[in-house]
């Protein structure tokens, strides 16, 4: 897992917790939806945040897989190569 | 897709349907009116003695005109409008003017994105003197 991309996803992902989440609760098995709480509305805008930090484009069928921390991070870096 | 039919593909009915007549629709923005009937349910309570549209009905307006109908017309796809179910996920909205029984108002809306069937737009409405009564940001999610 690189290092660099956790932390900027990261930095993304707490813009959209819900009140009761902090980003001490993210860690890279978390569940976007079903652990941290965040609800598709707010998905979609962590993955545009993370087109545009990243400058890559996601695919109406990549959002789906990624559900988790993890997986988000492979895509990432999928795109990157 | 005409400006009526889009009106008949709505998920909503009386007493909550807030869209009369569809101005001008296309892939950037919607224009559209409504006129507040003063026989309108929420008129007895809000508020008791002195009847203005509530906030929260003038956001439903927007919302239905400048997201769900505009929604439908970039979604153009009869058959999956056909289960179509709307959610409302976010406003961020100013109340500058007030809009009393039986007024006709105007929602502009201006598209920010449609990215994974999240619709996310600028939107005012005008009341019949021309002048902003609401504006904000508003955004929905759906499902086809």
């Amino acid at each position: 897992m690189n290092s660099e991309h956790y932390e900027a996803l990261k930095n993304v992902i707490k813009i959209y917790l819900p009140t009761d989440v902090t980003i001490d609760d993210i860690n890279p098995n978390s569940h976007l939806i079903n652990e941290l709480n965040i609800n598709s509305a707010n998905l979609v805008d962590i993955v545009l945040d993370v087109e545009d930090h990243f400058d890559i484009t996601i695919e109406d069928s990549e959002i789906e897989k990624m559900d988790t921390v993890a997986n988000a991070l492979e895509i990432i870096a999928l795109k990157l190569n | 897709m005409s400006g009526e039919e889009i009106i008949s593909l709505l998920p909503y009915k009386e007493p909550f349907l807030f869209v009369d007549e569809i101005i001008r629709i296309n892939n950037r923005g919607v224009e559209g009116v409504y006129t507040f009937q003063k026989e309108s349910f929420f008129y007895k309570g809000h508020f008791k003695e002195y009847p203005v549209t509530p906030g929260v009905i003038l956001t439903e307006c927007m919302a239905q005109i400048g997201l769900v109908c505009l929604g439908i017309y970039l979604i153009n796809d009869l058959e999956k409008l056909k289960g179509l179910k709307v959610a409302f996920t976010n406003a961020t909205t100013d109340y500058i003017k007030p809009v009393f029984p039986g007024e006709k108002v105007t929602v502009v809306s201006d598209i920010e994105y449609f990215r994974f069937n999240k619709l996310k737009c600028n939107v005012t409405l005008t009341n019949e003197n021309g002048d902003v009564a609401s504006e904000g940001t508003l955004s929905g999610m759906f499902s086809i």
